[in-house]
């Protein structure tokens, strides 16, 4: 399950990545960080197993939480060029057997990377 | 040995034996080049790939009363019009004037997909062509020619792109991410056209080729062209041409840009011939130039194959990198197969050019005026320590009469800088140490970067000097945007 987790002046000053970490067991991944000295926001990715323990001790410590559903797509102007395939931080895009682009939706962190950087504009967030 | 003439004589009776550059390298890999030429006529190479040295020449006919256009606009595009009345090349990489994300890529792309576009333009107004200005809509139907003229595409191999710098570099190589994040390549490799044939020795001026879907021609060597960056002119109808083999495009912070399929039928006349055609991606050997120097002379990072470009990875300074293609090798297989059912159905057949191309070239730069450097500009710059106090800096501003102050440790390297409005924002929040006060992150140049460098970090940064460092990051000076308003006469 992947989360976007808000934190505010008082989270953000708490080690709770760790103190959930050790609590629950899980194994968080931290895909991407913004942590400045009065807010922070992390998208983490926590094993489904673990996610409603997970969920829980963060709503206990006041961090705001959104579930990241929804992850990029793809219109028909995509010519197959491979010009996100580098860009992408988690490696959703590839080349397959026939040389087409494919998605691996699911490891999308919705950092937006490859949507500026689509020289056909072939990608997009689904609202 | 054959000649192009039984070549066509098959594809007439229906007995032409066509395969895919794909499929020829199969081939080549299991039969020796004298058999090659028994089993197989023709082979159809292809590449998919933005080309922005793309455009289009339209003739629109006369309006009533006649027009000479002065400035023509498709689409809000502008159309270059210093020819004849009404006549107009579209190009693909000019920007729209009203419209982000839109330019002469577009306006081809809607002519070609059947639309209408707006046309606007202004005339001179002569006793033959009074008329001062029209406006109106066309589509493909309602003009003369719409003849694409592309001055240069299909280049046989490019050097891929990758960036050094700790910036994002948005290029026509696409973007590149800082510290080596990745690589960008363009071209097919051993698919595309050129590579299987590296002595045009069968294409030429006057050779039929596939463009975008039409039946188009090699009109010449394609500017900048120099084997084994060979590179050509080529031109087609946009009235044949199928909207699945041509897609505009824009590559962010540069321009617009059009992707192109072209196809190219080579015939398997000798066994020379066949040799070259089972040239493979590991013998094609291109550079990694380094995008984050802004110079023409980009350094080159390292020498690659198009094998481990299409990898997906290679290595740079140890560390695995990975790599993003600009072309579409599945756009490229489309055009091959396209093609081959083109020359199977007997509707293509081949040409024998009426002249070769050069195989030795030379790409001269450009001509330039002395190019002038930093060194040339910086003045000694005047330095504080970080220790020191607001009241010295102020001291030293105008002792000095200078508004920038670089700040040095004891061996003399960059730690921050302070300005006079510093100085005023110190005496407000009544701190009374430079470092409390000083800009830390430096934007700063070295003494052989051009000046064009200095003045685009000025701008683009809005501030008003550059402390010039060395590699060891050691203060050597100063270049301040009075100095180069000076000596450009701004």
């Amino acid at each position: 399950m992947l989360l976007l987790l808000r934190f505010d002046a008082k989270t953000v000053r708490e080690p709770i990545i760790s103190l959930t970490a050790i609590k629950t067991g899980a194994l968080i991944n931290i895909l991407k960080a913004d942590v400045g000295a009065r807010k922070g926001e992390l998208i983490v990715e926590v094993p489904e197993d673990k996610a409603k323990e997970v969920l829980e001790v963060l709503k206990k410590m006041g961090v705001d939480i959104q579930e990241i559903t929804k992850s990029i797509a793809r219109n028909d102007n995509c010519v197959h060029c491979g010009a996100c395939v580098s860009i992408c931080p988690t490696e959703v895009f590839y080349l397959n057997g026939e040389n087409k682009v494919e998605l691996r939706a699911e490891k999308c962190i919705h950092c937006g990377a490859c949507v500026k950087v689509c020289p056909t504009m072939a990608l997009y967030f689904p609202i | 040995m054959k000649t192009i003439e039984e070549i066509n004589e098959k594809i007439r009776r229906g007995e032409v034996c066509v395969v895919t550059a794909t499929e020829m390298k199969e081939i080549t890999s299991q039969l020796n080049p004298e058999e090659v030429v028994k089993e197989v006529d023709v082979v159809t190479t292809g590449t998919f790939g933005a080309m922005c040295s793309t455009g289009a020449f339209v003739n629109f006919g006369h309006s009533d009363p006649p027009i000479k256009f002065k400035k023509v606009w498709l689409n809000d595009v502008e159309a270059y019009a210093g020819l004849a009345a009404v006549d107009a090349f579209i190009g693909a990489t000019k920007p729209s004037e009203t419209r982000e994300l839109y330019g002469g890529a577009h306006v081809i792309e809607e002519l070609v997909a059947g639309k209408e576009v707006e046309l606007r333009a202004i005339g001179f107004g002569t006793d033959c062509y009074p008329r001062k200005e029209i406006e109106t809509s066309v589509s493909l139907e309602d003009v003369n020619q719409a003849e694409m003229v592309n001055p240069r595409n299909a280049y046989q191999r490019y050097r891929a792109a990758t960036n050094s710098s700790d910036k994002l570099l948005r290029t026509y190589m696409g973007t590149l991410l800082p510290n080596f994040g990745n690589v960008t390549f363009a071209g097919t490799g051993e698919i595309s056209p050129l590579n299987n044939d590296p002595e045009f020795r069968t294409i030429g001026i006057g050779t039929r080729i596939f463009l975008c879907g039409a039946k188009g021609y090699v009109i010449g060597e394609g500017t900048q062209h120099s084997p084994p960056f060979g590179t050509l002119m080529v031109k087609g109808s946009l009235r044949e041409m199928k909207p699945e083999f041509l897609k505009a495009c824009y590559f962010p912070g540069y321009a617009p840009s059009i992707y192109l399929g072209i196809g190219i039928p080579i015939p398997v006349l000798d066994e020379e011939i066949a040799r070259a055609l089972a040239v493979r991606d590991h013998e094609i050997k291109t550079t990694i130039i380094d995008f984050g120097v802004a110079r023409r002379q980009r350094p080159v990072v390292r020498e690659v194959s198009y094998a481990e470009l299409k990898s997906g990875k290679v290595e740079i300074n140890g560390e695995e990198v990975r790599v993003s293609p600009l072309s579409s090798y599945y756009m490229a297989e489309k055009v091959m197969r396209e093609l081959k059912k083109m020359i199977e159905r007997g509707e293509f057949l081949l040409s024998t050019p009426v002249e070769r191309i050069k195989r030795t070239e030379v790409f001269k730069p450009m001509k330039q005026k002395e190019i002038k450097i930093v060194k040339d500009v910086m003045v000694k710059a005047v330095t504080i320590e970080e220790d020191s106090s607001i009241e010295t800096a102020a001291k030293l501003m105008i002792e000095k009469n200078v508004n920038h102050l670089p700040v040095i440790d004891r061996e003399n390297v960059l730690r921050g800088i302070v300005t006079s409005w510093d100085i005023a924002k110190a005496v407000m929040k009544k701190t009374s140490k430079v470092a409390d006060i000083m800009t830390r992150e430096v934007v700063t140049v070295y003494p052989e970067d051009p000046i064009a460098i200095a003045v685009s970090k000025l701008e683009k940064f809005d501030i008003s000097a550059l402390p010039v460092i060395d590699a060891r990051r050691k203060v050597l000076g100063i270049v301040t945007s009075e100095a180069l308003s000076k000596l450009l006469g701004r």
